[in-house]
């Protein structure tokens, strides 16, 4: 009896560790997870935390103090800037460990790692991508230089420093939440970063959707769904500046006509990765002529994914150098939108594509060369190896072209039945040092040293908007940008003929830019830059609404203060329904519509145009708009086995607003004629419904039916370290570009006055831990449209009020 | 008064050891005491659970107060599918108890295989 109790009391106790500490039964080991002395209520910060420290550490040059001020931003005073970077390295781990190595693990393909086989599909792609090639040329260009590898020496051993204290209890809790280690960090991992951040905002293509949609549609066709320029674009380089004649005529190549404009076949790829197009930005710097003090005022406000430790992080450095004072990349060193004693600086996306595909033919299944210009050209060949978390590795064979990677072949696409594949030509694979242009921005002192600081920057492209304390204004849309005969790039192109490849890119000093224009300020949105009189062939991406506000809003503005600027930033003026209203309310036949129908169609015509957040007639505005895009567009989208990409909401808006017979209205599956009138009737009938559902449910106040949330990065599987149902208003095509989950990352006016006026707000807290009261504690100011006042610190400030810790940092040797 | 004992030697060698190891050092603990301290297999059990469950039970609770429960609602969730931090302390300290109980009694049952 005594040995079947011993027996039983064994295995049970076996049953625990097996449930409790191992990832077999529960999703969760619940033994280790809340275990009281290394699980998760070691994460629990206290509310009274001293975050105030001593620390002795090796690799730094001198000693360096950190005054963290309420907000738990760093003031790092060091003598030597390179010790700054170790700083900030450090601190940067210390507040966001998790999410710089989650996001460089993305960027290597490498999430099966630690959330096994689920990630396999995502990590092939970023590896067929060229993404950790691409970290490899822009490391060897950054460890060229002496002054960035020195700073990203100092930055990847500072955060060393601060990994090698950490113990099991201290880690961050996503690691107890998914079991694993954090691994060293190193220079490749800051190089894979900023190729992250590229593919974020350069990795957006249509080419296939594009060669797909001309196929099935022909050229006239094509033009109408998908034209290169809005009838209502405002540029970011003012209508009617003057451009210089090209460097060089750009021809096709002969022959494109037949084999690049009307190719025979068509091709289907679903590409399940891409990333959000509304990844954007706002930025406009005004002249001190516009101003009440007569200093300029730079506002800068980045739309990203909303997320949770947010992208940002809050900081200053302050060295013998320069006092530079922003936010930052946690995986980067230096500030990357931000001021400094003379200049300010900020960034949106320029959306211009610098992405195309070529289709390659192998010679066989080896895949080992190709046909190029009449012979067979050898492909290099990259093994990657996906190592799967709990399965066997995965191995993955990449050819190299002369173009870049073949991204999609038969082995990694089902759909490509034939020995078809696509190499990949990608700005982003070129060599550059482009934290060079943040290092040297921190630094400048006025406009020459902006324009010196730029040019070291070649993608993602971005609108580079510049004030200073002398007076002076610019913006230059800056990045390489490829020179492209008219139509290059728009399709799939062939990868036999070198006369298809880029011819170079456009020379700097041609890109659009302004410096102190007549008009007295310098804006962008993500609007494309220039109008039809720029001399390149500039495909891409762009916003239209955003651009038309803030350009019309700033003309009419003189005396402008620091207020008026974040009022424009949290401006939410709906300038489309301006546009649309007026068409949906002439044709909508009234007389067909019952109690219902005419009561939502009078909310909207009596809406005051404002996404706020408890407006009704927004909500009914666009779901009327939509039901009558879907009306129009989806019987001809939806012709063919893979339906075509969706046409820019312009496009509709325009069509309408030019020709009320445009040729895409009728409903091509039924046999009647459908004209505007009908279908603007029927789109606010289908609306109806729909908008019925919504107000029982009590979701028709747009901040209630756009539910803005700030998801942590992991999503849907930690929705509890979410923040969900806030209530903002905004959207999609307005300054405040708040969407459900996506939006002003960082909200920033700076007044180049002396001393600096500085305000500026993200949507997260400085602490990445979900056990912090700085997780998330500006999130109700940035909802609210309001700002910190920045504590520009100088060394006189150290025993200021605001300042509420000191950590400090000596050197070992 | 073993009872007695054993509970406070659990809580304190349990706080020792996790200093050093992990989670399952209770089970060392609850090995330890239930091997050493002869009471009836089920005051073994009892004993070391109330000892373990009242040590991850108060120490979770006051890191968890001081941190005004930000933590453990959102973890709550998580584990128990409900915002309950008071749920989620008594949820450690179950399985700290029951970890170190089950220890102490299969420790007691050991014990009582060498005793003839």
């Amino acid at each position: 009896m005594k040995y079947v109790v011993f027996t039983i009391g064994l295995l049970l106790n076996a049953a625990l560790v097996y449930v409790l500490g191992t990832r077999e039964v529960l999703p969760i080991p619940l033994g280790e997870f809340l275990s009281v002395q290394e699980g998760i209520w070691q994460n629990a910060e206290s509310v009274d935390h001293d975050f105030s420290e001593n620390l002795n550490l090796k690799d730094l040059n001198g000693k360096v103090d950190v005054y963290l001020d309420e907000r738990l931003v760093p003031h790092i005073f060091a003598e030597d800037e390179n010790d700054a970077y170790f700083v900030q390295g450090f601190l940067h781990a210390k507040f966001r460990l998790w999410q710089m190595e989650f996001q460089t693990f993305a960027a290597a393909g490498r999430l099966s790692e630690f959330v096994g086989d689920k990630a396999i599909q995502f990590d092939r792609n970023q590896r067929r991508m060229g993404m950790v090639f691409a970290a490899e040329n822009a490391l060897s260009a950054m460890e060229r230089d002496d002054s960035t590898k020195a700073a990203l020496d100092a930055y990847t051993n500072g955060i060393n420093a601060y990994i090698s204290t950490l113990n099991k209890a201290e880690l961050p809790i996503e690691y107890k939440l998914l079991g694993y280690m954090p691994e060293k960090w190193s220079n490749f991992k800051s190089a894979l970063f900023t190729k992250q951040m590229t593919y974020t905002l350069a990795g957006y293509d249509k080419d296939f959707e594009y060669t797909h949609a001309l196929k099935l549609l022909g050229e006239d066709n094509f033009q109408l769904l998908y034209p290169e320029i809005a009838d209502s674009l405002y540029p970011v380089i003012a209508k009617g500046t003057p451009y210089s004649e090209p460097l060089a005529e750009i021809l096709p190549p002969p022959g494109a006509d037949s084999v690049y404009f009307n190719r025979k076949d068509t091709i289907h790829i679903a590409q399940d990765f891409k990333p959000n197009p509304s990844n954007g930005s706002n930025n406009w710097a005004v002249s001190g002529s516009r101003t009440r003090s007569g200093k300029p005022i730079l506002s800068n406000d980045p739309h990203l994914s909303l997320s949770l430790p947010s992208i940002w992080f809050e900081i200053q450095l302050h060295t013998k150098a320069f006092n530079s004072y922003g936010v930052s990349f946690p995986g980067l060193p230096g500030v990357v939108i931000g001021f400094n004693d003379s200049i300010a600086f900020g960034f949106t996306n320029a959306g211009r594509d610098v992405k195309d595909y070529y289709e390659i033919k192998f010679k066989d299944q080896s895949k080992s060369s190709y046909w190029f210009n009449d012979e067979w050209e050898k492909a290099e060949q990259r093994i990657e190896t996906i190592k799967v978390k709990g399965a066997k590795d995965v191995l993955d064979t990449v050819s190299y072209t002369l173009f870049g990677p073949v991204m999609y072949d038969k082995s990694f696409k089902t759909e490509l039945t034939t020995d078809k594949a696509y190499a990949l030509r990608w700005v982003a694979h070129d060599t550059s040092n482009i934290l060079k242009m943040w290092l040297l921005l921190n630094r400048a002192k006025n406009y020459e040293d902006y324009h010196h600081a730029i040019r070291h920057f070649n993608v993602p492209g971005q609108n580079m908007i510049f004030a200073s304390h002398n007076g002076d204004i610019a913006l230059w849309q800056q990045a390489t940008f490829p020179l492209r005969w008219k139509g290059q790039g728009l399709f799939v192109m062939p990868g036999y003929d070198s006369s298809y490849m880029w011819k170079g890119f456009i020379p700097m000093e041609e890109n659009p830019h302004s410096l102190n224009p007549a008009s007295g300020y310098v804006s962008s949105a993500n609007q494309r830059p220039a109008d039809s009189t720029y001399p390149y062939f500039i495909p891409g991406s762009y916003e239209v609404y955003r651009a038309i506000t803030i350009n019309k809003k700033l003309d009419g503005m003189y005396n402008i203060t620091s207020n008026d600027m974040k009022a424009l930033q949290n401006d939410n003026y709906n300038v489309f329904a301006e546009l649309a209203r007026p068409l949906l309310s002439k044709y909508v036949q009234r007389d067909q519509l019952n109690a219902n129908e005419s009561k939502y169609l009078q909310m909207v015509e009596s809406w005051n145009l404002q996404n706020d957040p408890n407006e009704k007639g927004v909500t009914s505005f666009h779901a009327w708009w939509d039901s009558l895009y879907n009306n129009i567009f989806m019987d001809d989208l939806h012709q063919s086995t893979h339906s075509l990409v969706r046409p820019e909401k312009f496009v509709l808006l325009e069509a309408l607003a030019r020709d009320t017979a445009f040729r895409f209205i009728d409903d091509r599956n039924t046999s009647q004629q459908e004209d505007i009138s009908m279908q603007v009737t029927s789109a606010l009938k289908k609306a109806t419904s729909y908008l019925t559902e919504l107000e029982k449910e009590d979701k028709l106040e747009w901040a209630k039916f756009k539910n803005t949330t700030v998801y942590h990065l992991l999503k849907t599987s930690t929705l509890p370290f979410a923040r969900s149902g806030i209530m903002n208003g905004g959207g999609n095509g307005i300054v405040n570009a708040t969407q459900h989950d996506h939006g002003p990352s960082w909200r920033m006016v700076i007044e180049m006055t002396h001393p600096i006026h500085a305000y500026a707000v993200y949507p997260g807290g400085q602490s990445g831990n979900p056990g912090s009261k700085f997780y998330d504690n500006f999130i109700d100011t940035w909802a609210k449209g309001e700002y910190f006042n920045l504590f520009y610190m100088h060394t006189e400030d150290t025993n200021a009020d605001q300042v509420k810790w000191k950590m400090s940092f000596n050197p070992v040797l | 008064m073993k009872f007695l004992v054993s509970i406070i030697i659990s809580a304190l060698l349990s706080y020792a050891l996790g200093l050093f190891l992990p989670w399952w050092s209770v089970m060392i603990v609850g090995l330890c005491i239930g091997f050493f301290i002869p009471q009836k297999r089920i005051m073994c059990f009892l004993s070391v659970f109330i000892g373990v469950a009242l040590f991850w039970g108060c120490f979770a609770f006051f890191i968890s107060n001081a941190n005004d429960h930000i933590l453990a609602k959102r973890v709550a969730v998580l584990v128990i599918k409900k915002s309950d931090p008071m749920l989620l302390v008594l949820t450690t300290a179950m399985i700290g108890g029951i970890s170190a109980g089950v220890a102490a009694f299969t420790g007691r049952s050991l014990a009582i295989l060498f005793k003839k």
